[in-house]
Parts: C-alpha cells; sequence; structure tokens
C-alpha cells in the first residue's frame, strides 16, 4: 500500500531536471530541483498522456513537451491552459545515495 | 520533391464535428504518436532554454517601430506621404501579430510568464484571435496537425478555394469571420466547433475578452464618426486587412500542397529559408517542422535546432518565392484532383518515412 520503492541514484537527475520512472505498470516522473531537493509526480501530462520527462524543469515547474502547459511539480498544480487537472504527487526521500519515492 | 496522385475516394470533410473528425479518432490519427528526429537529451536541454533577452530586444525594437510608423502617418495623415508610414504600421498590425500572438501562446518567447501573456493578449487583439479560443485551437494544431476533421487551423483545404486564399492577402474573409464570432462570443454564444477544443470552465473566458474587444471597436467607431475621419480606424482595425499580406504570405508556406493525414511533420510541413527582415516579422516560423517536431523549442533557438536536425529533414525550400513556385502548381492540381499532394524527398543521412504509419490513409498510401 505505502512501499518505498528504488527509483534511481541521486546523481542519476541533473539538478534542474527530470527523468522517467517505470514501476508497476505505471510512469512516474522524478525531479531535482535547483535546491537540490527531489520530487515525483504521475509521469503523463493530465491533459494528453505525454511524457513530463521529456519536458522542461523551471525552478519549480515542468513544462510538458507537447503543448507547453506547466505544472508546480511540488504541489501537483496545474498552472493554466491548456491544462486544467493537476498533477498527482508522490512522497520522495533520499536514502544512502538513492532516490526512493512512496508510490502507494 | 515527389508529386503523389490518386484516385481515392471521397472528398474531404473539414467539420471538427463530422465524418473525418470521427474517423480519425477511430483510425488511430488523432492523438497519435509522431516521429521525433532522435536528439540528445542534453542537447534538447541546451535548446528549450528560456531566455527573456532576445524577446526583450525583438520587442522593444517592434513596439519602437509601432510608436515611429503610427506617429508619421498621423503627421502625414490627408498626404501621400503618410501611405509607407502605414504600410510598415499595417505589416506590423496585420502580420507581426500572427507570430507574437504564436510564440507567446506557446510561452516559450520569454522566460518571465507575465511578458508572455502580455504580448500574447496585445498580439491577439491586433490580430482578430480570441486569446482563449485560439489558445485551444492551437493546442489541438499540435496534436492533430493537418488531421482532416481535426485540426481547426488547416489554413488550404482540398480542393482549394484559391478566391478564399487570395482575399486572405487583404484579410477579408478572416476579418469578416472574426468579427461575426466576436459578436457571437459577446453574445455569450460558443459554436460547436469551438465546443469540441475549448473546455467548458474556459469558455466564460472567450466570451469576457470578446465583450472587452467589442467595446474598443465601438469606441474606436465612435471616435471616428466624432472626428469625422478615418484615421481611427486605419490605426485600429484596418491595419488587419491591409496589413495582413506577410503572415498569409509565410502562413501558407507552412503546410500547403503538403501531405494530409499523415503522422510525421516531415511529410506535411515545410521549413523555408528567408530574408531576415521576414524573420523578424514571423519570429523565425519558417522553421516549421523543427517548431512542430519540438514546439519547446523558443524562436529564437530554432536556427540552431535546424542545424542540429537537418541530416534527418527534407532540405529547406531555399525562399520564399521558391516555396510558391511549387506550391501553387500543386493547388492548381488539386482543383482537379484533392488527392494530389507534393511528398518532401529525405536526404540519404535521414530516417526513412515510417510508411506502415500511414497505410490506414487514402493519401498515404497512394505514396507507396
Amino acid at each position: 500500500m505505502s512501499d518505498w520503492v528504488e527509483a534511481c541514484a541521486a546523481g542519476d537527475i541533473d539538478e534542474e531536471d527530470v527523468m522517467r520512472f517505470d514501476h508497476g505498470g505505471r510512469t512516474f516522473a522524478i525531479y531535482r530541483s535547483p535546491e537540490d531537493e527531489y520530487f515525483a509526480t504521475d509521469g503523463l501530462c493530465t491533459h494528453e498522456k505525454v511524457h513530463l520527462a521529456d519536458g522542461l524543469v523551471m525552478d519549480d515547474i515542468i513544462e510538458c513537451p507537447k503543448h507547453n502547459g506547466r505544472f508546480n511539480y511540488k504541489t501537483g498544480d496545474a498552472r493554466g491552459a491548456p491544462v486544467c487537472v493537476n498533477l498527482k504527487t508522490y512522497p520522495v526521500k533520499v536514502d544512502a545515495g538513492k532516490v526512493l519515492i512512496q508510490v502507494g | 520533391m515527389t508529386a503523389i496522385t490518386s484516385s481515392a475516394a471521397s472528398p474531404r470533410d473539414y467539420s471538427l464535428t463530422g465524418r473525418d473528425a470521427r474517423l480519425a479518432v477511430e483510425n488511430g490519427l488523432s492523438a497519435a504518436q509522431w516521429y521525433h528526429t532522435d536528439v540528445p537529451r542534453k542537447q534538447m536541454k541546451e535548446l528549450m532554454q528560456r531566455s527573456d533577452q532576445p524577446a526583450i530586444r525583438d520587442t522593444i525594437i517592434w513596439l519602437a517601430a509601432f510608436v515611429v510608423s503610427a506617429a508619421g502617418a498621423i503627421w502625414f495623415w490627408g498626404s501621400w506621404w503618410c501611405v509607407p508610414f502605414l504600410f510598415v504600421y499595417g505589416t506590423l498590425y496585420g502580420s507581426s501579430t500572427d507570430s507574437r500572438w504564436h510564440e507567446c501562446g506557446h510561452g516559450t518567447a520569454f522566460r518571465t510568464e507575465w511578458m508572455n501573456d502580455a504580448v500574447y493578449q496585445f498580439a491577439c487583439f491586433m490580430i482578430m484571435r480570441n486569446p482563449v479560443t485560439w489558445r485551444w485551437s492551437h493546442t489541438r494544431h499540435h496534436t492533430d496537425t493537418i488531421i482532416v476533421g481535426r485540426d481547426p487551423e488547416i489554413a488550404v483545404m482540398r480542393p482549394p478555394d484559391l478566391l478564399r486564399v487570395v482575399l486572405n492577402f487583404f484579410g477579408i474573409l478572416d476579418a469578416w469571420h472574426a468579427m461575426v464570432d466576436m459578436v457571437r462570443n459577446a453574445a455569450g454564444v460558443i459554436s460547436a466547433a469551438e465546443k469540441t477544443f475549448i473546455p467548458e470552465q474556459e469558455q466564460p473566458k472567450a466570451i469576457r475578452v470578446a465583450r472587452i474587444w467589442l467595446a474598443i471597436y465601438l469606441a474606436t467607431i465612435a471616435l471616428a464618426l466624432y472626428l469625422h475621419s478615418w484615421l481611427p480606424l486605419m490605426l485600429v482595425g484596418l491595419p488587419r486587412l491591409y496589413g495582413a499580406w506577410h503572415h498569409v504570405m509565410t502562413g501558407l508556406l507552412q503546410h500547403g500542397g503538403l501531405a494530409d493525414n499523415v503522422t510525421d511533420h516531415r511529410l506535411n510541413s515545410r521549413t523555408v529559408l528567408m530574408n531576415p527582415i521576414s524573420r523578424f516579422i514571423y519570429w523565425n516560423m519558417n522553421y516549421h517542422v523543427e517548431h512542430h517536431m519540438f514546439p519547446m523549442v523558443p524562436y529564437h533557438a530554432l536556427p540552431k535546432l535546424h542545424e542540429l536536425i537537418k541530416h534527418d529533414l527534407p532540405t529547406p525550400t531555399p525562399s520564399i518565392l521558391a516555396g510558391y513556385r511549387e506550391m501553387i502548381p500543386a493547388f492548381l492540381r488539386q482543383l482537379r484532383n484533392e488527392d494530389y499532394f507534393l511528398k518532401r524527398a529525405l536526404p540519404p543521412t535521414a530516417k526513412p518515412y515510417r510508411e506502415e504509419l500511414h497505410n490506414d490513409n487514402p493519401v498515404a498510401a497512394a505514396a507507396e
């Protein structure tokens, strides 16, 4: 239900960048902020199911590569057209150099 | 470039609620996976980076050109000397706003969000495109580029209505339809076609903008009547007609005469090399294959993107004139056979078209 799953090594993601992580038939996006914090959301844009890991991270924003829809990846909030539905976020922790997300 | 003909089938239905719209969804042409040239993530990240500086520089030049040309038109109003000033002002108003609407709508021109929004609203008013309606129509254009029945922004449908194309060089039909749509929206009515791509919660915003614009146009008409002068309308509204020529000239080249109902932008979009003035007016949208393949890349980085992926794209059309030399004969052929189109040849270094992706439609089948 609330399992922590190892997603990647902390160094696998550049600062202010995003990486795709697939697990249990689902896809997630793992973010590393400019402040060196880690976050996780659903991996697909709520607008047209495009992988956000191909998008651009700017400060606390992830921009979808297809239609430039923007979300705050820390809170999941949709920031306006063409995205209207918020992203689901997941707890993240870094343990012994590994990024873990709670996928339950 | 290969010219393709086919004897296939029934006329296209461009209605967003019609037969081809339904078929596109049923056969997977809508919201499909599109071909992308492979670009390493590191390089793509560099290309996608946002910066305020190029767009601020360009916008200062752009606004200054507006002010100087408007001042000259007002100063010389009543003599022939106002004509060159109106020519410049009109081209800025009726054409350069097309690319500003476009780039700021994508949110890529500036890094700062409010700057994109401010220029977007300003440009939308001048180009007469409701900022809500057209944001959503352009989203659909990128999802279903030149997919018949799905793309609301197909400039030249088949068979081509050449009278409409010519009239639009003077903005006549576009502006008329824009005015009708504005009055309809201002009256609180969203059309059935608009409802197919504007989410319900966004529709009141389209109505609110239409009402504001209608008030501005009515005030301008009242001022013209009060002054007994055409000048207010020559500066607000009419430039969308007499200055439309450049955006129509460049806009037709984006997809004109090329394939429809395919899922590879190399087949349905055209990159054209242009002079620097047209590229300033057009904000580099002449790199149109590149823009559609990677809409996250800002206009100022498109030349770099072009250099990076040109090995995988058709050779760019060398000039605006060359584009029209291939496009006009194609339009004339499509009058007799609407399945005719120009198939872009790929260089030997490119990944071939995946014809198997396009076999479900008669046009692509004809290309084999």
